[in-house]
Formats: C-alpha cells, structure tokens, sequence
C-alpha cells in the first residue's frame, strides 16, 4: 500500500466531547468510596477526628459521573489525542521521541514500585534504592563522572540543580557575591539562560559562528572573574556538536569557573564520548527521553545530576549510598548542600525505566543506539534536502549528530507559506510537527530527530507527508489556507492563548470568566 | 472595515538606472531619460492579488490612477476615490492622500513604495493608523515594508480576516540620497508608524504564552529602570525601546531625541550636543551613563537618529556605562550581521570594535560583535 495516499486519508477522532463537570448528575457515582473503617464509626466521628482547620466547609466540588460514562468519556478523549504510540513522532526535535518499551511499563507499574512511600525507613526500601544506586553506577560509565543524584524531576529542573550547585559551590567559597555571571550558547537548550536568571545569575548569551559554533572569541570577551559557571548544551539544537568543546571548558578553567554540560541531547553520543572527556564538572541526563522513560511533557521525569568527586559537598541531599555495613541508605550529612530540588529522593518509576533499558542494551546496545540515531538523522537530512523549498540552518556545516534544524525560508519567499502553515497542515496526515525554540533566528524552522526507534520506512513516509506538503504550498495554496481539515479541530484562536484574562486551565477559573461557551461574563 | 491604499508610482524608478533613488523632481527627469519605467504600481499589484479575495465587504479608498484606484479595479476591487492627481505625481499627493485617509477614519493604510514614500506617510499620520508598505522604492530602510510585495499581501489578507490584533512600531528611515550617490551613507530616524506584529502568524507555542513584542519591551523597560543608580546622570538615546524606558520612569521623554535622567527625574529633554556635554561636565566621570538601543536594520548603534550623541560627548562617558539594549526579536532580526558604531570619527568607532553585551531582557545579555 502506498503510504502516503494511506497517511492523506487520515482522520483524527471528533467527539465534541464536554468538559467533565458539564456531565455531572447528582447523586451518580463510578466507585463507591468505603466508609470511615467498619461500620461502628460514622463519617462525621472520623472527621471530628481531624484538627478544624483541615475541614473543608462545603462539599467538594467533583463531578459525579457513573463508571461506563466516565470510561467512555476518557477513552473518547483519548482518542483525539496524539503521541509515540500512535504516529510518526520524530517531528518533536529536540524531545528524542522513542519507543518506551512496555515490558518496562510494566516493571515499574508492579506493586513493588507504586506501592513503596518515599518516607518508608531505607531498611525497608533496599530494593528500590538499589536500583538508584545501580544507575549512578552505570553512569559513571555513561558520563564518566563520580556522583549522581536523581532528585530533579525534569530537564529544567537539572538545570535548577546545576545552578544551585555552583551557588552552592561559590558560597563555599566565599566568592558568591562576586561570581554573579552565567554563560551560556544562542544555541543552547532555553533553559541553560532561563534557569540561572531564577537563580539569580545575570546570564550572557555567546552566538554562533557563520559555522554554527558557538563564537570562541565572543566567549573569550565574556568571562571574566565575575563569571560562575558556563552552561553549554552540545550537541546544540542545531544538531550541530562544538568539536571545540575542550577548548571552552579549557578557557574557564583557567578562570577557575565551573562547567556545566546541558547533556538532554545525549542520544547521538551514548558509548562514543562524554562528559568527562570534555572536561565538563558537572552535567545533567534526561532519564527520560535518551534512556527509555516516556517524554512525560513536564513530568514527572529525571534530570539526573552527575558531578565530579570534588562537588559531591553541595549536591541535592539526601544521596543515595552504599555502605557494606549498613546496605543502601539515605545521606542526609550533607552540611554545604545546595539544599533540596524536590521532595524526597526522585521520581522512582522514572529510574526504574532507565535502570531497565540500560541493561536490557549494554554497552553495546547503548552505543548502537547512537550510532542508529545518527544513522537515521543523515538519512533523514539528505531526504529533507530533496524537497523543493526546504534547506538547513548552517548549509556549510557537515553532517549532524542525533537532530537537525531546517528553514522554510525559500517556501516561504516563494510562496508565503511557512513554518506555521506546514504545522497545521501536517496534522491531516496524522502526525505532527515542531518549529524551534527561542531565539527564531533561523527563518521559518523546523527541527527534526529522527531518532534510533524509527524504521526506513518510518522516514521515507513522513520525509514523503513534508514533500507532498511542501508541494501543495507551491500548487494547491487554497487547499493549505484551509488546513487542518481533517484533525478534531481547524484553526484555533490563539487570543485565548496568550492573555491572562481570556484563558482558563481548571473548570473553575472558566465559569469565573465566561458564561456558555467562550461567552465572556458580562462586568 | 475601511483601507487605504496608496501606490507611489514613481517609486524605485532611480534603482534600474542607477540613481540610487528618486526623490526630487530633479532625478525623476533623468530617471525617465535614462528609460527607467514604472515598476511600483506592478509590485503593488502582486500584493493585490493576495488580498482580493477577502476585500468583499470592505470599503477601500484610494487616489484616482496609477495612485491607487487602477490597481485595485484591476484586481476586481472598486474604489472610493479621493481626488485624482497630476500626471507627474509628487510627494504632496502622497501626503494629501494619507491626510485624507486618515480623516476618514481608515482602519489600516496599505502603500507601495519606498523610504521617501514612507516618509511622507509618517510625516502625516505618525503612528495614528496602522500601515502596512509593499516595497517598491529603491531605498528600504525603513522597518515598515514587508520583505516582499507577497508578504505585504499576506498580511493585508490576514487583516481583512481578522486575525490581526496587535501592532508594533516600526522604524521610518531615510538616507540622504545626495550623500549615497558618493557613496556615503548618511541615515537618519524620521519617526515610527504603526505596522501588524507578523510574528503573531508565526509565534511558536510549545513554552504556551509566547512573550510577544510589547511584553519582550516591558521586560526590558522594567529591568533597565531596576538597574538605575539613583546618583547617576543617564542620557537616554532615541528610539521606541528607549521610551519604554522613560515611559516606565515616568517621565516625558522624547522618542527621536536625547533626553538625560538622574534620580529617576527629568533633568534635560530633546538635548543637543552642546547642551548635553554641559550637562555630562556637572558629573563625576563614572557618574556618567548613556542606555541607547539598536536602530533594526542595519544595526547601527550610534550615528542613526542620534547624531547629538557627537563623538565629543561619547569619549566623556566611560564605556562600560554605555549599555545598549534590545528586544530579542530586534536582535533576532540582526542574526549573523554586526552591529555598527559610526560615530563620525573614525577612531572612536575602531574603539567600539569587538564585542558589545546588548541587554535583551530581565538579567539576560547578548554579546554582539561590533564592525
């Protein structure tokens, strides 16, 4: 079967479904919530139990809906949605789409895992602190580094740690005032600028090259004994690796500034180089995305924090360790810490994932995913370089690692259809597709990571859906004007978007703004 | 809805010939001489094309002849005519036309031609009514063309639908023609109009919320005020970055002018040169600052719409209180160029050289290399 003329009859699920609480009829329920305990005690004796101020005064406001509706309700809903499991995702560049195997969904949904409490005694959790500690160990192979914490449940959130570590390092040494700068790359994840200014930093941008380097000799004009740290995402997002990353850490060290590697884009680089060798102190791993867990859009995730000996001090605590006296256990004697991250120790389903995948491959395995990816992605690139309109950002630059940015541009100027029109348009084709982060400094981009998961044919057929888009952009215009025909919904009004007054997240600060449907309440 | 629209046929005529531009009468004459034919009005026309499908409903207003009316009947569009112009049209139809435009009442003024015709327009309406320009002059300086005829249609198209709802200003810039044909470039800022913000079509939403232009300004504005020594003379430079700035102070500043702060007070406005190194002399060298922005275009930081700022008066601050800031997406437009210091004196320029931070938001710098 042609797959192309497969993918353009598509249609994605349309169910006008209501919100939740617009289904509510009183007195519907899909569980019964069992009583107090036995039938001895009442409802209020329970409650008369609890200090006042933990009562609520009213009932609570919850949707009562019976079992079968309610199922039909999410199943409907999910079915207007997408994701890995159901299209081609290497759209999502930058978010290194893969295959999650189920075998460890499953691992980690047994009662082993969901049903440990993070404040149970560690004598009572040696398996699932095993299993942390286990992962560190393998990353001292993976990144060559010493000490690991697992604390941050997100991408960003490894880089807050990261930032909180060099605080923390420069506080110890006396030198927290004045080591008030952070540098980072045009290119780099828009967190490693983000995340420091939360902290406090004041952070300078280096741009590239005509290359795609980051500019050597802007960064040299940039530190200074002021400077903190550099945060350095490499492969950048142009898919482009900084061959002089030894170079820049070199230069900082000279000033005695720290390094931070930004290592979420990893997946072109398992077995084949690391953070120790490009002499980085300190980076940060995304357990989930590059090792396996799901892309979980926000979390919960692992941003795994891995640093040299010298830094374990003012690491998150608690760390997990070993001790053969007293097996796996929590150390909280961690007097010059950054402090805590997040609660507990770590997202434990998350690692358990990752702990999972990372043996199921091997060195080996670990080292063909990369070489797959970056396998993949030239392919992938060569394609995109065949359709009429589309080219790369950094046309002089040889092949990339894992991901690759393009550009619209000439389609655009040819026919005024650009990055955004291709948006909507590819979502007739059932799959999907993502333009760049900030800064839009490359014209009309889109960003690619076709990554190890995805077979020929996968490429060749969503390679096929961007041509055949591009083709429409040049000889059906009307038929891309009217696009998404074919999706649960067509043209969105993005004012709702973008004004705090307009838009609503809960059920409850809609009917505190609008009356109806998108009726706004009248003052 | 009502639109203007407002061809300068003479536009772009000088380029083919190589005039360099066609303002004066003067150079018309030998533009035509030389066989130079009109181009604008085919320009604007590939601009119609894109938007005359959405024109049904809409009353469009426009001069008699190739000034506007022609074309839009060409493309099936029937015009209210405002008066019909001279066979030889000069800047002063330009001008009536955008006055009677704006009289009466247009929600948006569409117009070919180039930095000349631009100048024209703002000299009329300012930023009173929003413009969208298709470029057909030989000069396009100016921030408030479209790249192409197709996307100046495109955004007319998107207006007519609707789907326009903010605006940014834009700068009016003009080279002094006299000047270009020695080879000399001399720009200046003659003010700012109103045009669509196109990154509204384009805005990327997978962080949700995109900062669009007015936030990314406020940003700035609001941690350039946080940064203010209160002891601190500061020399505020021209520009719409930098009034966002006075504005957030609180005081009246001057948008094409140079206006001094200290304490958070007013204490000059709209200064010249010689008033401003008087002012400088009152303060102790470091207690000397200057917070000037980035022209868009070119990237010209000094030496375009702030000749007060003379090489004299920059040599009396120390450089490192001279901060530049900008909004990311005016710097994302300069991508892969440098920034340009043409103070008028060679020297101090080469002392400009290398790398300048440019200050793009809250507790975030850029560094740009300056040629």
């Amino acid at each position: 079967m042609n797959n192309l003329e497969r993918m353009k009859k598509f249609h994605q699920a349309k169910w006008n479904e209501p919100v939740i609480y617009e289904m509510s009829e009183p007195g519907e329920r899909a569980v019964l919530v069992p009583g107090p305990c036995c039938d001895c005690v009442s409802t209020d004796d329970a409650l008369a139990t609890l200090p006042k101020e933990m009562l609520r005064e009213g009932v609570a406001n919850l949707p009562e809906v019976a079992q079968l509706q309610l199922v039909r309700h999410y199943n409907h809903l999910s079915q207007e949605n997408i994701g890995v499991d159901g299209n081609i995702d290497i759209g999502q560049g930058t978010c290194t789409m893969k295959y999650n195997p189920k075998v460890n969904d499953r691992l980690a949904g047994q009662p082993k895992v969901t049903e440990m409490h993070p404040l149970q005694p560690a004598e009572t959790a040696q398996g699932i602190l095993e299993i942390f500690h286990r992962t560190g160990e393998l990353f001292k192979e993976i990144s060559g580094l010493d000490v690991f914490s697992m604390q941050p449940g997100g991408g960003s959130h490894g880089v807050l740690a990261l930032a909180s570590i060099v605080r923390a390092y420069w506080r110890d040494k006396g030198e927290e005032e004045k080591r008030d700068e952070i540098i980072t790359t045009l290119f780099s994840h828009p967190a490693d600028c983000a995340v420091p200014i939360v902290k406090g930093y004041k952070v300078v941008i280096i741009q590239p090259d005509a290359d795609g380097y980051p500019d050597i000799e802007a960064f040299k004009a940039a530190i200074s004994d002021r400077t903190a740290a550099i945060f350095f995402t490499n492969p950048e997002d142009t898919g482009i690796f900084n061959v002089r990353i030894k170079e820049f850490t070199r230069l900082a060290h000279e000033k005695n500034i720290l390094c931070c590697y930004d290592q979420a884009n990893a997946n072109g680089l398992l077995g084949i180089t690391r953070t120790a060798e490009a002499n980085f102190d300190m980076s940060f791993f995304n357990l989930h995305k590059t090792f396996g867990a799901p892309h979980g859009c926000g979390g919960p995730a692992t941003g795994m924090v891995a640093a040299k000996k010298e830094l374990r001090p003012y690491l998150p605590m608690p760390l997990v360790e070993y001790a053969p006296e007293k097996g796996y256990y929590l150390d909280f004697d961690l007097p010059k810490s950054c402090g805590k991250i997040k609660s507990f120790w770590g997202v434990a389903p998350v690692v358990v994932k990752a702990y999972s995948w990372i043996m199921a491959l091997g060195a080996d395995g670990l080292r063909e995913v990369s070489r797959v990816a970056i396998l993949n992605n030239n392919y992938c690139m060569k394609k995109i370089l065949e359709i009429k309109g589309a080219s790369i950002s950094f046309p002089n630059h040889p092949s990339r690692i894992e991901q690759a940015r393009y550009s619209w541009q000439k389609m655009k100027e040819d026919t005024g259809f650009g990055t955004a029109d291709v948006q909507r348009c590819i979502a007739d084709f059932g799959t999907h597709y993502w333009s760049s982060h900030e800064p839009w400094v490359i014209p009309e981009p889109f960003t690619i990571e076709p990554s190890e998961s995805y077979s020929k044919q996968d490429i060749d057929d969503y390679v096929a859906v961007l041509a055949e888009i591009a083709r429409m952009c040049y000889e059906e215009p009307e038929a891309v004007k009217a696009a998404p025909v074919n999706s649960t919904v067509s043209h969105t009004d993005h004012d709702y978007f973008d004004d705090a007054a307009k838009y609503a997240i809960t059920w409850r600060a809609y009917n505190k703004k609008y009356d109806g449907y998108f009726e706004p309440k009248k003052k | 809805m009502k639109i203007g629209f407002l061809v300068n046929p003479i536009a772009g005529m000088g380029g083919s010939v190589a005039l360099k531009g066609t303002d004066g009468e003067e150079t018309l004459r030998r533009a035509l001489e030389l066989g130079a034919s009109p181009m604008a009005g085919a320009r604007a026309a590939e601009a119609v094309k894109l938007f005359a499908a959405h024109a049904a409903g809409c009353e469009f207003l426009a001069p008699e002849g190739a000034m506007g009316a022609d074309i839009l009947r060409a493309a099936g569009i029937s015009p209210t005519v405002l008066f019909e112009a001279k066979e030889a049209t000069a800047a002063v139809d330009t001008r009536r036309a955008a006055r009677l435009m704006a009289e009466a009442g247009v929600d948006l003024i569409v117009f070919a031609g180039g930095d000349g015709t631009a100048r024209d327009i703002c000299a009329e309406i300012g930023d009173a009514v929003p413009v969208v320009g298709i470029p057909a002059g030989v000069k396009i300086h100016s921030g408030v063309y479209a790249k192409k005829p197709q996307a100046a249609g495109m955004l007319v198209s998107n207006f007519l639908q609707g789907r326009v709802k903010r605006f940014v200003l834009a700068e009016v810039e003009d080279i002094d023609e006299e000047a270009f044909r020695d080879n000399i470039v001399r720009a200046r800022l003659y003010g700012y109009m109103r045009v669509p913000d196109d990154r509204e079509f384009m805005q990327e939403r997978k962080s949700g919320g995109g900062a669009g232009t007015a936030e990314e300004a406020a940003n700035l504005a609001t941690f350039l005020a946080l940064s203010m020594d209160e002891s601190t003379v500061y020399l505020i430079g021209s520009g719409s970055t930098t009034m966002q700035l006075t504005n957030k102070l609180g005081v009246n500043g001057t948008l094409l002018g140079v206006d001094a702060v200290k304490g958070g007070r007013q204490i000059g406005k709209d200064l010249t040169s010689q008033a401003i190194k008087k002012l400088l002399a009152e303060a102790p060298r470091e207690k000397r600052a200057l917070i000037i922005t980035v022209i868009g275009g070119q990237g010209h930081i000094f030496g375009r719409g702030n000749q007060q700022l003379s090489p004299d008066v920059l040599r009396m601050i120390p450089k490192e209180n001279i901060t530049v800031a900008a909004s990311p997406s005016k710097m994302a437009q300069l991508f892969g160029k440098a920034l340009i210091a043409d103070t008028g004196d060679p020297s101090l320029d080469a002392e400009f050289k290398g790398y300048i931070p440019v200050v793009t938001g809250h507790s975030r710098k850029m560094l740009f290399k300056v040629s």
